[in-house]
């Protein structure tokens, strides 16, 4: 006879649910017909939008890099990470959002600047934020900007009063500090 | 030498030791086609529809281990191999699907039977491939080939532009290693961390009430000796799914046979109360764990698998191993054996074998037979006797698929093929030829619905074309007999659009293939039509077997429930006192 006592347990089983926030992705991959087709649908398979994306080449003939922004539960971009990993012509893929990384970004932004004032008060702003005037007509500026999400978002908001005609931005370029750091100085 | 881009196709494909094709031609993949009518070297099976060509393939992966190869023309034929290359990915089956294109300037153009199969099917392969360039050819026949067959494995769809298949080249057929030299990201992780096997053995010798749960990658890795080996050294109880089935001896007394949705009681209830699972190639699939917050709720779980992306995707596991199943359990055997083989709790072990073994008196694999109606399990019995066990068994999808399983013990590996992650009525007849071309040596049968043959009975044709002696037993229950029973038991018997009793008459059918038909309406009759099925050896045998309409399978627990609320043979539950325990 078994000594094993006969009762009803109704212990569960914990169920991972994670937090939901932006991730930012580096994937290095061999630069072949459909790759990109490849991780858009992969991670569209998720249901989730990519938030921004950027792609370029290394300085390795046929390799290239993308950063991907990407909103969603942890758990589920953790398995989109091993997806990744998965293709064929993926060489690697890197979740950058808790390891200490630079991140940059570009915008082109052409702001409403028809008075005198506005042009001055346009450009003192992009001067507060390194930025520069890359071209101009009488009724606009286009200023160009770099800098991290914040500092985007800062200028954003400071040129929205003008009136904002068009901007474009580049998607965030990412990379891992060597040092890990969480600040670096010069920033 | 130069030669055309379609010899080429053909060179690297004898090279790469393939044996069958099966195909069907069209004009994108004439060369190709054109080729192999010249070279030889190759024999192909020309099925009556590419979904019969792609399960061909599928079948014939599954049962020999080796890559399927099916061919099709552009437009139409390659879209009629969507379903296929679906069935293949799902269930890990390595193959590989060539599809002619129309020529490079063409494409992006609407052209004439054109369409972008590389997007349909990206969602569903591993991996594909355009050829953009003459040269590349053997490399790209020779990487989807490598692709297919390791790792975890899966379809890979080679496009084919019909211009590429024209041009002349002299590039010679690379080596193996040399053609995948360039896959520079692609390098399966095969043997296991250390650190993590030693925690497993650690589990493994500490646990009291151990099962192993074994799936499909266990078969892939051919991993069944280490199998049988880890379980009677440690006296671990071990259950399959439906594509793990034969990894593990149905006959052995630590099997538990089936889990899940449709598994045994026993099996259920062992994972329920276990204390130690572990998964060998399984993926903790919505049909094995129903509700996940209830499956094995008391265990610490181990789960060793090749892909990383399996583990920890549907439950959280204590113990990754990211390997090669085959390679892990010998790992842990050799971890095992040095330390000198020890149970810490041996006692409690056979305690838990021995309530196991209450669990299985108490509500073992029955039905009701019967004298006057054909019962359908009684056929899939009869079947089991008449081949001692030793048939390979291809089945459709829906009741008979889970009769199929459930009332034929499988003891070999590669016995039981059936569509399991996508469940494609339609499946079993083609992926049954496939299977008997592959194994010529072995009886293969094919357990088919009346709904399901319909869907590519087409293929009875080829069978008979190629002499290919399958024997398909129609389980005719007049009905979509899965939908049925559950609109018996969740939609108050609202039997919507699931009647089949108008049908064609199967035994003339048969005969107007050139094949034999068989019909059986009472009991009585089926054990002599089977004995004389299985003496027809140049044709394939189809026997309509009328069975109980309105049979159900059981047990059975309902999607997304708990094995708390399995119902058993006579649609009652069981008994709550004996489910559960604590110890
Ligand atoms: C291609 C496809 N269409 C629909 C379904 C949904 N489905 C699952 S089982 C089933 C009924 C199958 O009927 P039959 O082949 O006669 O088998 P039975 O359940 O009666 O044994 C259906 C329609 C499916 N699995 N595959
Ligand atoms: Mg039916």
């Amino acid at each position: 006879m078994s000594e094993f006592t006969v009762i009803e347990t109704r212990k569960l089983r914990e169920v991972r649910k994670g937090a939901t926030r932006k991730h930012i992705i580096n994937v290095t991959v061999r630069n072949e017909f459909g790759v990109l087709a490849r991780i858009a649908t992969l991670i569209a398979g998720k249901g989730y939008n990519i938030e921004s994306l950027s792609v370029g080449e290394t300085h390795e003939k046929g390799i290239s890099r993308m950063t991907i922004e990407i909103i969603g539960d942890d758990i589920v971009i953790d398995q989109v990470v091993k997806q990744l990993r998965k293709l064929i012509d993926t060489i690697k893929v890197r979740d950058l959002t808790d390891i200490p990384h630079v991140e940059r970004e570009l915008v082109l932004i052409k702001v409403h600047t028809p008075t005198a004032r506005a042009r001055d008060e346009v450009l003192r702003i992009t001067e507060i934020f390194r930025g520069k005037v890359v071209d101009v007509s009488q009724e606009t500026y286009t200023i160009e900007v770099t800098g991290d999400e914040d500092k985007i978002r800062a200028i954003v908001e400071l040129l929205k009063p003008f009136g904002i005609k068009e901007m474009a931005r580049t998607g965030k370029i990412a990379m891992k500090r060597e040092l890990g750091w969480e600040e670096n100085p010069q920033d | 030498m130069s030669r055309k881009g379609a010899d080429i196709v053909i060179e690297t494909l004898i090279e790469e030791g393939v044996e069958y094709i099966f195909g069907l031609p069209g004009g994108a993949i004439m060369e190709v086609y054109d080729a192999l009518y010249r070279m030889g070297g190759i024999k192909h099976i020309l099925a009556r529809h590419e979904q019969g060509a792609g399960h061909m393939a599928e079948g014939y992966a599954r049962a020999t281990g080796k890559v399927g190869v099916a061919m099709v023309t552009s437009g139409p034929g390659a879209t009629n191999l969507v379903t296929p290359i679906a069935d293949a990915y799902m269930d890990s089956v390595p193959t590989v699907f060539i599809t002619g294109q129309v020529p490079l300037h063409l494409i992006g153009n609407d052209a004439f039977q054109e369409v972008d199969i590389i997007g349909i099917t990206r969602p569903i392969t591993k991996h594909s491939f355009l050829v953009k360039r003459v040269e590349d050819l053997p490399y790209i026949i020779r990487q989807a080939f490598h692709i297919a067959r390791t790792g975890r494995p899966g379809p890979v769809v080679i496009d084919l532009p019909k211009d590429i298949t024209q041009q002349l080249s002299d590039v010679p057929i690379p080596s193996r290693e040399e053609a995948i030299s360039s896959l520079i990201g692609y390098k399966p992780h095969l043997t296991g961390n250390p650190q993590q096997i030693k925690k497993a053995v650690k589990l493994i010798t500490e646990a009291k009430k151990p099962v192993l749960y074994v799936g499909g990658g266990a078969v892939n890795a051919e991993a069944q000796d280490e199998l049988l080996e880890l379980a009677e050294l440690m006296r671990i109880p071990v259950t399959t799914t439906t594509q793990g089935k034969g990894a593990f001896p149905e006959d052995h007394p630590l099997s538990l046979r089936m889990l899940g949705m449709h598994g045994t009681y026993y099996a259920n209830m062992a994972v329920y109360n276990c204390d130690l699972l572990i998964a060998v190639g399984a993926r903790f699939d919505d049909r094995v764990t129903g509700k996940v917050e209830e499956f094995a709720p008391n265990a610490k779980i181990i789960h060793i698998d090749i892909d990383p992306a399996s583990i920890s995707k549907n439950i959280i596991v204590d113990v990754p191993i990211v390997g090669d199943v085959k390679i892990v359990l010998n790992k842990i055997l050799e971890e095992i054996k040095k330390k000198g083989v020890k149970i810490l709790h041996a006692k409690e072990r056979e305690e838990w074998l021995e309530q196991i073994n209450k669990w299985k008196k108490m509500y073992p694999l029955t039905y009701k037979n019967s004298n006057k109606v054909i019962k359908p399990q009684y056929v899939i019995e009869q079947i089991y006797e008449v081949t001692r066990g030793e048939a390979i068994l291809s089945a459709g999808v829906g009741q008979h698929q889970m009769w199929a399983a459930m009332f034929y013990k499988f003891s070999f590996p590669r016995q039981f093929i059936n569509s399991g992650g996508l469940g494609t009525m339609g499946f079993g007849l083609p992926a049954g030829i496939g299977a008997k071309v592959g194994r010529p040596d072995v009886p293969v049968f094919v357990i088919d619905g009346d709904g399901s043959f319909l869907m590519t009975m087409q293929e009875v044709v080829t069978a008979v074309h190629y002499k290919i002696p399958v024997k398909v037993a129609i389980i005719n229950n007049g009905y979509l007999g899965m939908v049925r029973q559950w609109q018996e038991l969740f939609y108050e018997k609202r039997y919507s659009e699931v009647d089949l009793s108008i049908q064609p008459d199967f035994v003339k059918l048969a005969e107007a293939c050139g094949a034999v038909g068989f019909r059986a309406e009472k009991p009585s009759e089926v054990r002599e039509i089977l004995e004389e099925a299985m003496r027809i050896e140049d044709r394939p045998v189809i026997m309509d077997f009328h069975v109980d309409r309105e049979e159900n399978v059981f047990p059975m627990v309902p999607a997304g429930k708990s094995y708390r609320d399995m119902i058993l043979e006579d649609g009652k539950s069981p008994d709550v006192e004996t489910m559960y325990l604590v110890g």
